[in-house]
Order: structure tokens, then C-alpha cells, then sequence
């Protein structure tokens, strides 16, 4: 340990935590060494296992189910559960925020921390304090103010009034600009500065490395579950490349399979396409969108999150998202409709969602019979299911996807997240579909289950499928697609060959509207 | 993640025993079932030999018929995540209409019976129309219900008694006919029921072999499907003797050949078809259901359907049974059903449960309150016994799936290997019957009691 030879002392030191889930590693012998008053970040791909770290340090993953010590202000602590690391000041505050809509903002502020005697609130006390509370995150709205009637971007400065208000030393914020624009983001960025101008320290995640590189004094990179280098942003000289380089920590190249086929004809086709959100109206959540997609041709659709690619593919399959939803679906040139999923799914689609668990899967339910329940009808009799076939239909998409189970009688929920991933394609791949629309298919899993999943995806392609691959990781979409299509604000903005994209034109087609030349 | 055994295991395994009765890791079923064969054990001694007497047995079956096929429709619906709460107030109002066309306008019995069906089918399919179509909640939909059918029972009856003819009395209270040489002194019918049912369970341990053989699954030692079998046999050769060797004139009684029919046939639908996957599928991830095509609104339509069809039946029993149809039929009958549902292993959340567990789970209440009747224990007490016996058997259940800690059977397995990492999830709950095994080597057990 190094705590005294550096210039500010150590609030935080995590020393080797190694947490495991059945069948997956998420954090391999991890170290994190934050020092006081520092904004310390980190940086990692999706399911790097950045967020069970913080798991693990907030008592969400209680004393004893992880390995290693966390040493908190010079001393080893094991909270049980996310109120004892409140207690200790260490607060953190989700990518989904955890206020309650219906509620004001002062008695958000104040749950679970209500002032008051013998259960009675003193709401005098409360107001006055939310106030000051409010005036030192910079917000001047009516304490009264029901949460649901104030932006997502002032909701997240609640947030960290709240956490002010529970004596936070250590603040935790996950993905905090995600879903804010750009005012807002620099807003709460510079607030952050402000706080650790006061003595608070932050850690935080962010995938958006400009604002990293802005902000941070040390940044750490998690690859794989495992700690790979702390950097200090001034001493090192670090910019966004050298981030890049850290998380990726290896060439593109050997992740992605070869395209060993080109595509063939354009054989699926959506013309102006408008869907509106379900619950307000007059707000689009895609405008005027139109694509293609050719047999044996990988789409990559590259946007921001909240940018309507979700949106946009659901709504295609069946309406299953939105309203009023107005414009074309072309198949092998004749307009086809698909009011219900059941019309999509019988015209060949299939959707695998980003939202394995709550979209994807019947988490009670076993391998096999995940596998067989997007066309039942393909296995059985009068209605009546051939379990024989179902068991040996799913055996061989165990085999030939590789799925690690001891048996497909085993209960999905029993699979790490990458083999989960698995069944979900066997599910749609039993549909024998002509399209598949994979929303983020290598969300949250591992890197080698990654790999399976892009050479899965491009096996498909060679059959002659059509494949929509919505993704927020360019590389994977630069690594897998043919052609890649960005869209901003529910509209398209620009669509690329992959030979022509570069990770810079995507990303600046995805959050801007001026319309690039078409490829 | 731990790794059982794949293949067919040749010596002797402490692990097998938990095969013998669920097999495909419904360990739960088997502690059930386990729990009914305790209870049914401890009260044969301490009332003396009474609990198994043939009368008595008749008189369970006669008296938690109707429970146990309430708590068939009532599992379909807390599979896909409802409740039913108008079940017995459904009865009642079917009983009245029933037992009035009978005396009133001199309906023939079988017309009734159709006629019931339909006024079920009828009630099903407007509180079904509620939950699925207006998606008002089901408990509030049946608790509407309740009250609705409730008050109708009462105004159409007139809150008096309605008695019904003789044939009609049949299907509550008749028993399997004396036919073929009397010298046996035992019911003739009663025994062939038993000896059929006892080949169908070997026959069907044969083909479950041959088919996993097939399918390539793992496969039980044979000696564990050849004890399987053989206690099985015995056990519904002894009960169907029960039944066939009482009074004369009582054997097996007609309302529970009318639950065993439909114990099988709903086991078959639950597990076999794909109406009974839509179920589950429903109840387990309703948006994941949606978006594999399953219609969730027609699924929770005839889920609703069905539940008020059966309790028309299960009315239509109870006032065959008691050759009437009286004001209060049915009251507190959907708290039993419930009940029995959630101790043979459903989950309140919905997505798990299974017909067999929640006709033992009946069972066992039946079982329970029946010896306590016996030693001439009070209705207050009994209610206070059934309602610990209740909280403790899903506490038990919660208990264990929160904790992920295996069952006792499974814990001996355990000992001989080294013991796991920290186990977040890793026996997490068994889900539903997987194989055929399950179901059908369980429901014959059910039909005799």
C-alpha cells in the first residue's frame, strides 16, 4: 500500500475483490484506490464488470459474498447492505434514477432520511433545508414541484441534492450524462468539480471519455473483470486514445470473424416510417426513417442511447412498441403488414431484445423450453407438444451454439448471461426467420461469449439472412456489419458501407442531423 | 456452476432417491408429497386405524372433491398471475340456477348439468373479459364477482333452500356400481379401475425410459424406476382395495372419478399442449410472452373462462352431495382452493405451479382437517391448524428458494462433494414438470385417495 507516499490521503482502497457468479468471474482480484477530494473515473466496455464493482463497494453485494477488502478512510469496512454504506457516506447514484415520480422534490429528498421527531415529519425543517439543499446544486424550481413535471436533467441534480443531504464523502455516480444533452451533462459535470472543490470525492462511470478526460484527476480501466491500469489524467498526458487503448487492450481484428460472403439482393425494405411515443402524444420517437436490408447482409444500426433504434426496430415487429405508427414494410417486393407479432413472426421475422431478461426470457422457465417457445406450433401435433422433438431439437442448438449446460433441462436462469444470449437465439433461429433484428446481442456478457456471438451472426449471414444489428459499441458494429446506418433523435441520419465508416463519422452522424452524403 | 452427473449412473447413489418421485428437479413435489404421506401416517396412529378405514376414505374424496377441482382451474390462473376469489359465490349462483331448472321447469338431470356449464362458461367469460380485455386486476374483477354471484344466488333462491331429484344426487354422492360375481365381497369395478390404473403407471415408466433413451436425456437408474414403479403399484392396489372392501353398496365414489378425469386431462393440457405453455409463459415474463407471439389477453381470457366453468361444476357436486342448493353453498371455498394451490408449490407471483402439486397440496389439507374432525377437534381449532399449516409450508418454500439452500435429500447428495463457492443462485426454484414422469406418475396416487 502506497497511501502515504502520495500527496492527499486515500479515502478509498478496494484491495483484490473478486466476485463470482454462477459460471461467469465478474471481478477478478479488481484494486481501486481512490485519494480525498478527487474525481477518480472508470472506464471499461459494457460488462467489463464496472458496475458490480460499485455493487460490491455500496453493500448491494453484501459482506460475504464477495472476496478481498474494501478499506474505507483508513479503515476495513463490510457493509450489509446499501444503508450502511450510507451511513458511511458513501452514496451512489444509479443510471436509472430512484426518485418517485408522483412525489415532490423535498419529500424525495428527504425518503427513508425524513427529519422529525418519533416518526412525525417536520416538514417546516425539511422545506427550509431542501431549499438550501437545491440552492447548492444550482436549482431554483418550487420544492413542491412533483418530480414527474421537472426533466430528466434537473431530476438527476435531486439526486445528488439528496445525496448531499445524507452527508455524502464519497459519491458514486453511474452512466450520470447518459441520458442528459449537452447543457444539462456540462451543467452536472461542472458541479461535480464544484463538489470536489468541497471535499467530496466522486467516482464515476461513463462510457463518454471527452467529459472523462475533462474532469477526472485518475482514471482506472477494468477489462474483463480484472484491473488493468490506473492512469493520472495530468501526469500521463491522457487523451482519448490512450483510454480506448487501455479498455480495448487488444486489435480489433482478431475479435471479428471474416465476412466470407457478399450480400445478395435488397429483400427487405421500410419506407417512411413514423411511430409516436405510447404515452405522449405529438413526441415521434422515429420520423420519416427508411431502410433496407439485402439477403445475407449485416445492418449495423449505430445510435446514442434514447436515439430510437429500440423504438424503431419494435415498432417494425409487430407494433410491439408506440402508437399510430404510419408507413411501409416491404418483403421480396410486395408490401406485407404485420399488425401483431404473431403477422411478423409468420412473415419471418424475429426480434431478439436488448433486455434479455425482462424482453427475452421466462427466467422460471427450463433451456428446452425457452428454445421451442417462439413456434410451438413447428413441434407440434393438434396443438398437443412433441417433447421428444423439443429435446432433441434443443440438443442440437445446444451443440451447435455451444450453450454451457450440463443438460437443456436446466432452468435459464441458471446460465451466465452470454449463454442466456445463446438460448435467446436458438429461440429465433427455431423461427427459421429470414430477418433478425438483434437489439445490443452482446449486451452485458463476456468477451469470449462475444465472439461466439458475432461468428453465430455472421453464419447466419452466409445462410442468406437478413440481420439488423443494433449496437452502442461502434467497434462491434465496424467489425460485423456490411453497411451501417446511424440515427439521431428517431431519424436517420446517415448510412455508410463499412469500408467507408470510421468510428469519428459515426459518431458524429449519430449526434448531429445534418445528412451526410449517402454512401 | 454445479455439474451433475450427466450419464445413467450404475451403482447405488444417495442422489437417485430424489429422482423417485419428481424427477427433472421438481424436488418440491416430492417434499409435498412426502408432507402427505407424514400426515396421513401420524394421524392412521393417533386415531387409531380410523383415518385409512374404507368409510373414511370415501368420505374425503366425497367431501374435498369439489376443493380439489377448484384448485385445478385455480392453479391455471396463479400460474398466469391471478387470483380468483369469486370461485365459491360462482358455485352458488350456478347450484340455485341449476337445482331451479331441475324442480321449476323440470329440466332433465343431464340438460342441468349442461345447462350449469354453460351458466359457468357464461360468468367465465364476462369476469375474463374484465381481466383480460379491460385489465381491471383480477382481484378486484372476482372480488366483484363475489358479491355479484353471491347476491344472486340469494335473490334468485329467494336466501331458501332449493332441494334437487334423485338422479341429479348421483354425481355428489353415487358410487362406482356393484356389477360381476359377488363372491369377491369387494367392489368389482373399484378393483379394475385400480388394476388399470396400475398398468398404465408401469406401462407409462416403460415408455418415459424409452422415450428419454430417445431423446438422449438423462435417464434414472434402472433400479430407481423399477422401485418407482413397484411402490406405486402396491400403493394403488392397497387403496383400491380401501375403496372396493367398505359398506356394501359404497365404493369409489363417481365425484372422484370426475376429479381424477379431470386431474389427467388438465395435466395433460398444462404440460402438453400449447395453450399450457402460453400459460406459463404468460405468468412467468408477460412482455417476453408477447414478443414470442403468445396472445396474453386470450391466454388470461381463458384462464378466467375456465376457472368459474369449474366451480360451476364443483357447485353443481356440492349440491348434488347435499340434495340441495341452500344460500351459503360455497362460502370460504375460494380461501381452500387457494390454499391448497400455494402449498403444492405455486408461486404467488405467478409462472410456477403444477395441477399435482395442488391436488396433494389439497390433500394434505383434506387430510388434515379430516383427523382432526376424527379425534373430535373443534372447527375453530382445525381453522387455527390449517392456517399455521398454510404459512409454515410456503415459508418453508420461500425460505429455501431465497436461501438457495437444497432439501434435505439433496444436502446428503451434497456431502460426498466438495462444497460450492458462494451460492447466489445456484439451486434456484424447480421450475415445472419437465418430463411426463412427473404428472403422471403422480396423479394415479391421487386418484384413489
Amino acid at each position: 500500500m502506497d497511501q502515504g507516499s502520495e500527496k492527499s490521503p486515500t479515502i478509498l482502497e478496494m484491495q483484490s475483490i473478486t466476485k463470482e457468479f454462477p459460471g461467469v468471474k465478474a471481478l477478478d482480484k479488481v484494486s481501486l484506490s481512490v485519494k480525498a477530494s478527487e474525481i477518480h473515473a472508470i472506464c471499461g466496455e459494457n460488462g467489463a464488470g464496472k458496475s458490480t464493482l460499485m455493487k460490491v463497494l455500496s453493500g448491494v453485494y453484501p459482506f460475504g459474498t464477495y472476496d478481498g477488502d474494501i478499506v474505507y478512510q483508513g479503515e476495513i469496512v463490510r457493509f450489509k447492505d446499501i444503508k450502511a454504506s450510507e451511513a458511511a457516506g458513501i452514496v451512489i447514484i444509479h443510471q436509472e434514477l430512484a426518485l418517485i415520480p408522483e412525489l415532490s422534490i423535498t419529500e424525495n429528498i428527504f425518503l427513508g432520511n425524513e427529519p422529525g421527531r418519533g416518526g412525525v415529519i417536520d416538514w417546516v425543517q425539511a422545506q427550509s433545508r431542501a431549499i438550501e439543499l437545491l440552492a447548492r446544486v444550482g436549482l431554483t424550481d418550487d420544492p413542491d414541484t412533483q418530480i414527474k413535471n421537472i426533466g430528466v436533467g434537473k431530476q438527476q441534480l435531486v439526486e445528488i441534492a439528496k445525496a448531499l443531504n445524507k452527508n455524502v464523502k464519497l459519491l458514486i455516480l453511474d452512466e450520470p450524462t447518459a441520458a442528459l444533452n449537452e447543457n444539462d451533462s456540462q451543467h452536472l459535470l461542472d458541479l461535480i468539480l464544484g463538489l470536489k472543490g468541497r471535499g467530496i470525492s466522486s467516482i464515476i462511470i461513463s462510457h463518454k471519455l471527452n467529459e472523462i478526460e475533462q474532469i477526472a484527476d485518475e482514471i482506472t480501466i477494468i477489462r474483463d473483470g480484472k484491473s488493468i491500469e490506473t492512469l493520472n489524467v495530468k501526469a500521463d498526458g491522457v487523451d482519448e486514445d490512450r483510454i480506448i487503448r487501455g479498455m480495448v487492450g487488444r486489435t480489433l481484428g482478431n475479435r471479428f470473424p471474416e465476412r466470407t460472403t457478399t450480400p445478395g439482393e435488397i429483400f427487405f425494405e421500410v419506407r417512411n416510417w413514423n411511430v409516436q411515443h405510447p404515452l405522449t402524444a405529438e413526441r415521434m420517437v422515429v420520423k420519416n426513417s427508411s431502410f433496407t436490408v439485402r439477403r445475407g447482409e449485416v445492418v449495423g444500426f449505430a445510435g446514442l442511447m434514447g436515439a430510437g433504434r429500440t423504438e424503431l426496430a419494435m415498432s417494425v415487429f409487430g407494433r410491439s412498441y408506440g402508437k399510430f405508427i404510419s408507413g411501409e414494410v416491404y418483403k421480396d417486393g410486395q408490401e406485407i403488414k404485420l399488425r401483431t407479432v404473431t403477422e411478423a413472426i409468420k412473415h419471418g421475422l424475429a426480434y431478439v431484445s436488448e433486455d434479455r431478461k425482462a424482453l427475452g426470457l421466462n427466467l422460471l422457465d427450463t433451456i428446452k423450453r425457452s428454445i421451442v417457445s417462439a413456434k410451438l406450433k413447428k413441434i407440434s401435433r393438434g396443438d398437443v407438444v412433441n417433447k421428444i422433438e423439443e429435446t432433441q431439437i434443443s440438443e442440437e442448438y445446444r451443440k451447435s451454439l455451444r450453450i454451457k449446460t450440463p443438460t437443456v433441462e436446466e432452468g435459464v436462469s441458471k446460465l451466465s448471461g452470454g449463454n442466456q444470449q445463446k438460448v435467446v437465439l436458438a429461440k429465433w433461429m427455431f423461427t427459421d426467420p429470414d430477418l433478425l433484428i438483434l437489439d445490443e446481442p452482446t449486451r452485458g456478457i463476456d468477451v469470449g461469449a462475444k465472439a461466439e456471438i458475432y461468428g453465430i451472426i455472421r453464419e447466419l449471414a452466409a445462410q442468406g439472412k437478413g440481420i439488423i444489428m443494433i449496437s452502442s459499441e461502434l467497434p462491434e458494429l465496424l467489425g460485423v456489419s456490411d453497411r451501417i446506418y446511424t440515427i439521431f433523435e428517431g431519424t436517420i441520419t446517415n448510412e455508410l458501407s463499412v469500408a467507408q465508416a470510421d468510428p469519428e463519422t459515426l459518431m458524429r452522424s449519430m449526434t448531429s442531423t445534418t445528412k451526410k452524403a449517402a454512401a | 456452476m454445479s455439474a451433475p452427473v450427466n450419464e445413467t449412473k450404475p451403482g447405488f447413489d444417495i442422489r437417485d432417491i430424489k429422482n423417485l418421485f419428481g424427477g427433472g428437479g421438481s424436488l418440491k413435489q416430492f417434499g409435498i408429497l412426502g408432507a402427505l404421506i407424514v400426515i396421513v401416517l401420524i394421524f392412521q396412529v393417533w386415531t387409531g386405524g380410523k383415518t385409512l378405514e374404507p368409510g373414511n376414505l370415501i368420505n374425503i374424496v366425497q367431501q374435498y372433491s369439489y376443493i380439489l377441482i377448484l384448485a385445478i382451474g385455480m392453479v391455471m390462473v396463479i400460474i398466469a398471475g391471478h387470483i380468483d376469489l369469486s370461485v365459491g359465490s360462482v358455485a352458488a349462483f350456478t347450484g340455485i340456477l341449476v337445482a331451479k331448472s331441475m324442480t321449476d321447469w323440470s329440466f332433465p338431470w343431464w340438460v342441468a348439468i349442461i345447462f350449469g356449464l354453460l351458466i359457468g362458461a357464461a360468468i367465465g367469460a364476462w369476469q375474463g373479459f374484465w381481466v383480460a380485455y379491460v385489465g381491471v386486476p383480477a382481484f378486484i374483477v372476482t372480488l366483484a364477482g363475489m358479491l355479484i354471484w353471491r347476491g344472486g344466488n340469494q335473490f334468485i333462491g329467494d336466501s331458501a333452500t332449493v332441494p334437487v331429484p334423485k338422479d341429479f344426487v348421483q354425481i355428489g354422492a353415487g358410487y362406482l356400481p356393484e356389477i360381476g360375481p359377488g363372491a369377491t365381497n369387494v367392489n368389482n369395478l373399484t378393483m379394475l379401475l385400480g388394476i388399470i390404473i396400475a398398468l398404465v403407471v408401469v406401462f407409462n415408466e416403460i415408455r418415459s425410459r424409452r422415450t428419454r433413451k430417445i431423446m438422449g436425456a438423462v435417464q434414472d437408474a434402472l433400479w430407481v424406476s423399477v422401485l418407482r414403479a413397484t411402490i406405486l403399484v402396491v400403493l394403488i392396489l392397497v387403496i383400491a382395495f380401501l375403496f372396493a372392501s367398505g359398506r356394501p353398496g359404497t365404493s369409489y365414489p363417481i365425484s372422484g372419478i370426475i376429479l381424477g378425469v379431470l386431474v389427467l386431462g388438465y395435466s395433460f393440457l398444462t404440460g402438453n399442449t400449447i395453450f399450457g405453455r402460453h400459460v406459463y409463459a404468460v405468468g412467468g415474463n408477460k412482455h417476453a410472452a408477447e414478443l414470442s407471439g403468445v396472445n396474453s389477453k386470450r391466454v388470461n381470457f381463458f384462464v378466467m373462462m375456465n376457472m368459474s366453468v369449474l366451480a360451476s361444476l364443483a357447485g353443481m357436486i356440492f349440491v348434488a352431495r347435499s340434495q340441495a342448493s341452500g344460500p351459503f353453498d360455497g362460502t370460504g371455498w375460494e380461501l381452500d382452493a387457494i390454499a391448497a394451490v400455494f402449498i403444492g408449490g405455486a408461486a404467488v407471483a405467478g409462472g410456477i405451479g403444477t395441477v399435482a402439486g395442488s391436488i396433494i397440496g389439497g390433500l394434505v389439507m383434506a387430510v388434515l382437517s379430516n383427523g382432526l374432525q376424527l379425534k373430535g377437534i373443534g372447527s375453530d381449532l382445525v381453522q387455527i391448524i390449517k392456517g399455521l399449516v398454510l404459512l409454515l409450508a410456503v415459508g418453508i418454500d420461500v425460505y429455501n428458494k431465497m436461501s438457495g439452500r437444497p432439501s434435505l435429500i439433496g444436502l446428503m447428495g451434497r456431502n460426498n462433494k466438495k462444497p460450492e463457492g458462494p451460492s447466489v443462485a445456484t439451486d434456484a426454484p424447480a421450475v415445472v414438470p419437465t418430463n411426463a414422469g412427473t404428472p403422471d406418475s403422480a396423479t394415479p396416487v391421487d386418484l384413489n385417495k
